[in-house]
């Protein structure tokens, strides 16, 4: 183990001393260390701040790189361990959280499904207190920040049917194991997931006439077949028809959620149900498809993983999150290339993107989203977080509530969605309240110490702003650190 | 055929627009006019928005989620012959019986995309297939506009700035929530004066930073006596009628605002669109309500105000094998407003027999969303030819036709 480490470790500063100007290679600069923390994690802190001068930049995205590397504060594993609902399966959880009354027999009084529907809330809340507190809290950052940036491209929305109580789950077992990790792996874990076949409706798509095909589920629905291309692979410009739509809808149906009282299968919620799908002729993008039945489904994503369109689309989403909104055509050239050549292996489409001068060239040209801007301002305070309900308050009200992305594109990452007035005197309104330890959440009753922030951005704080801060009342520095326009970009 | 504005341009026909550029976006006695778009994102399901009830084809493509017909149970309300209004909008039909609201069917963009998102953007930046526009049309229609400008001329309501409204124009974010006018810290005096400092910069956030503390201003100074009445009994209404009640509140005491950008989002009902119940009508439903009160509320100001409500396509004529609707392409376009001649609905109907249908599978278009707009940037923001041609470059003409929906 040791030995790997090792090694990965070696490979990583063997490139990346290439890609550092000259001068820079000997003494790191403050601000390529915060460079990196601002985009490996979700923002400076005075510890971490510490902890890659004393180790190295380049060990430290080796570390990133391979998260189960790095040990997680106890704290934050004891936390975590007292939130049950994260455990449970699907089946378990719509067991336990779904609506009474699809249970077999069961006549559930209104009383009784108000309490249901309180307990479903709670569910909810616990994903979203598990989400936050690793993303505030946990070392593995890369592996948090790439579970934002997965979860938006794979996104589902809790207000969708059963997702309120699945959304939790897929982010456990469909996206977090994969962020990583093999690109096939990670689309094929979203795809089968049963809240992804909720969200875009797939769970009633049926051949017309077969067997199954009755009631509410007796035809085709586009909504799967059309995002899964768009949006998950090839891309809006990927290069297939209105036809291909339709195919892949007829490959994918009876790929559906096992109903609860299911005598099949009990233990899974999504399974592919034979009697409902399109055993027909196909040809989808050009190529003949025996009908095999889930089966062709499955070459039918792997057609789709293995695509150069979806190379290039994931290479242009991952250079826009870690680089800049309008990514450099030639960096995103590299990383489909990479992408191509390692069969999708993410980490390694990264490791080039962080050797990359693109990317060392970039200080702070990222808008941060309202998702990145709260997090990134509770890690700086350095207080652990108590309650994160104002947490996700504050990102309602900035426009960006957590899983509460209605639409199949997930939350964008660009200045162009973000920067608004409003958003603008708004973040300042919350830098200001968190300064003032006015939160509300025990992690916050204390005020910030300014010079705990100045310790941590003092070296690459814009001149401007460090004149201002300088001229400000104590009380308000921190205030103002907080909400520098030097703080809403990363 | 269709008549570009840039040959009519190199023709003699552009004297007769020669007058345009002095024109000013200003009713007679001088109050400004007023544009509200309403983007229903999502693609919403005009076919059960405005009803063409007299076609076999509706009923015959649309067997469990189609409206009755006027004067049965829960049938459609009757707008003429041949079309009928979704029964969940009765709260509509006063504005359609006093003239002040008109429909355009068969209308959108010829782009040919169902995907949602090209869609939009392509609805919103004012040009076909090209996703490089990065500024929307609305912020360019206000930058053709006469000045001097404001704070809130133009608003988007909702924290987050959409592309419609995006550009080098000054515009305004405000949610518009039960709390919008509620303080914040950035009000307080010292902490306000402190980040003025702070943000004195001319950089894109300066100047984001300096609309938001003067929007700001202006919204709280316009809703306080509002937020006092809440404060002090029933809660303020939520969702849409109560961003349209506190919309209304903002025109009657700033007749200033101009242009206001709404996005209402869940339109896309792929499963279980539902009939004259389920889901379609209940989205409808507050939209409908909200628009009233925009009418009734907004006081003299509505007589200078119109409302275009309109989506990125439509949706298929046939409905889906669960029952619901995919994507399609024409939709209807609803406009109202004071100063609408309405009571009638505009665009020339191709007809939902199969034969009639584009790419064999949905609504045509027959009207262009632009020539729509450009019908009421002409007509009743008064922008001269010139200035059209900035707001929507190479979009149609304005049709005789709808020439008569604005009477300006």
């Amino acid at each position: 183990m040791l030995t790997r480490l090792a090694g990965i470790v070696a490979a990583v500063s063997l490139f990346l001393l290439t890609a550092l100007p000259a001068s820079a290679a000997d003494a790191v600069s403050d601000r390529q260390i915060i460079h990196v923390l601002n985009r490996l994690t979700f923002g400076p802190t005075l510890e971490e701040l510490d902890y890659v001068k004393k180790i190295g930049i380049e060990r430290y995205i080796g570390e990133q790189l391979d998260p189960g590397s790095i040990p997680e504060p106890i704290e934050l594993q004891w936390r975590l361990a007292q939130i049950d609902t994260l455990k449970l399966n699907p089946v378990q959880l719509r067991q336990l959280y779904g609506p009474l009354r699809t249970l077999r027999g069961f006549k559930p009084n209104a009383e009784l499904e108000k309490a249901q529907r309180e307990r479903v809330r709670l569910i909810l809340r616990d994903a979203s207190e598990a989400r936050l507190l690793k993303a505030v809290s946990s070392r593995r950052q890369l592996q948090e920040v790439m579970v934002d940036f997965w979860f938006n491209h794979f996104n589902v929305y809790s207000g969708k049917g059963l997702d309120d109580v699945w959304i939790g789950n897929y982010e456990v077992q469909a996206i977090r194991p994969f962020v990583l990790g093999r690109f096939r792996d990670l689309f094929f874990a979203a795809t089968k997931h049963p809240a992804m076949l909720v969200y875009l409706d797939n769970t009633l798509s049926t051949a017309p006439g077969s067997p199954g095909a009755r009631g509410r589920q007796k035809g085709l629905n586009e909504n799967f077949a059309r995002e899964v291309m768009e949006l998950h692979t090839l891309g809006a410009d990927g290069g297939y028809t209105q036809e291909d739509v339709i195919t892949l809808a007829r490959i994918l149906t009876g790929w559906t959620v096992n109903p609860p009282d299911a005598r099949f299968y009990p233990q899974h919620a999504a399974v592919f149900e034979g009697a409902r799908h399109d055993y027909g002729p196909k040809a989808f993008l050009g190529q003949t498809l025996k009908s095999r039945g889930k089966a062709e489904g499955e070459e039918a994503l792997d057609m789709l993983a293995r695509s150069p369109a979806t190379a290039r689309h994931i290479s242009f989403e991952l250079a826009q999150y870690f680089v800049a909104d309008e990514p450099p055509p030639a960096l995103v050239d590299r990383l489909a290339a990479r992408f191509l050549e390692t069969e999708g292996n993410i980490r390694e489409v990264l490791k080039t993107l962080l050797a990359s001068g693109e990317f060392w060239d970039s200080f702070g040209q990222k808008y941060k989203t309202p998702y990145q801007f709260v997090i990134s301002a509770v890690r700086a305070a350095g207080a652990p977080v108590g309650n994160v309900r104002p947490l996700l308050g504050a990102m309602d009200q900035l426009g960006m509530p957590l899983y509460g992305c209605l639409t199949p594109d997930g939350y964008k990452n660009t200045e162009d969605a973000w920067l608004s007035p409003d958003a603008t005197t708004r973040r300042i309104s919350f830098a200001t309240s968190l300064a003032r330890g006015g939160l509300g959440s025990s992690a916050t009753t204390n005020p910030v110490d300014a010079t705990h922030l100045e310790a941590i951005f003092g070296a690459t704080m814009a001149g401007e702003t460090r004149e201002v801060v300088n001229d400000s009342p104590p009380a308000l520095r921190a205030a103002l650190i907080l909400g520098s326009p030097d703080f809403m970009r990363r | 055929m269709i008549v570009r504005r840039r040959d009519l341009l190199k023709g003699a026909a552009a004297g007769l627009f020669a007058l345009g550029p002095d024109a000013w976006a200003m009713a007679v006695d001088g109050a400004p006019r007023r544009l509200i778009v309403i983007l229903l994102r999502g693609a919403v399901d005009g076919l059960n928005v405005v009803i063409p009830f007299a076609e076999e084809a509706y009923y015959e493509e649309r067997r469990s989620i189609a409206i009755a017909p006027p004067g049965k149970p829960d049938g459609a309300l009757a707008l003429d012959q041949h079309f009928g209004l979704h029964p969940v909008l009765a709260s509509l039909m006063p504005l359609w019986s006093d003239r002040r609201l008109a429909f355009i069917h068969a209308a959108g963009s010829p782009d040919p995309t169902r995907s949602h998102f090209d869609a939009q953007l392509y609805l919103e930046n004012g040009t076909l297939e090209q996703s490089a526009t990065r500024d929307g049309w609305m912020n360019r229609l206000l930058l053709a506009l006469p000045g001097p400008r404001g704070a809130t001329d133009a608003i988007s309501i909702g924290s987050a700035l959409p592309r419609i409204l995006a550009g080098k124009a000054a515009v305004a974010t405000l949610p518009l929530g039960p709390n919008g006018a509620r303080p914040l810290p950035i009000d307080q005096p010292d902490v306000g004066s402190a980040f003025d400092r702070l943000y004195s910069g001319n950089d894109e956030l300066g100047k984001s930073y300096r609309e938001g503390r003067a929007a700001r201003a202006q919204l709280v100074a316009a809703l306080a006596a509002e937020q006092q009445i809440a404060d002090n009994g029933a809660p303020p209404p939520t969702g849409f009628p109560g961003q349209a009640t506190r919309l209304a509140q903002l025109i009657r005491r700033h007749p200033a605002v101009r242009l206001v950008a709404i996005g209402l989002g869940g339109w896309d009902t792929h499963v279980n669109q539902g009939d004259q119940k389920g889901q379609l009508a209940e989205r409808l439903r507050p939209l409908g309500e909200g628009l009233a009160i925009l009418a009734r509320g907004s006081g003299e100001s509505w007589r200078d105000t119109v409302v275009v409500v309109l989506s990125e396509f439509g949706r298929t004529v046939r409905e889906n094998g669960n029952a619901g609707t995919d994507h399609g392409h024409g939709n209807v376009i609803w406009v109202l407003g004071g100063a609408v001649n309405g009571g009638r609905v505009y665009g020339d109907w191709p007809g939902i027999s199969p034969h009639q249908l584009y790419q064999r599978r949905d609504l045509a278009v027959t009207t262009d969303f632009r020539s729509v707009l450009n019908t009421i940037f002409e007509r009743h923001m008064r922008l001269g030819d010139r200035q059209l041609e900035t707001v929507l470059p190479d979009a149609p003409l304005t049709p005789p036709e709808l020439a008569r929906m604005i009477p300006g």
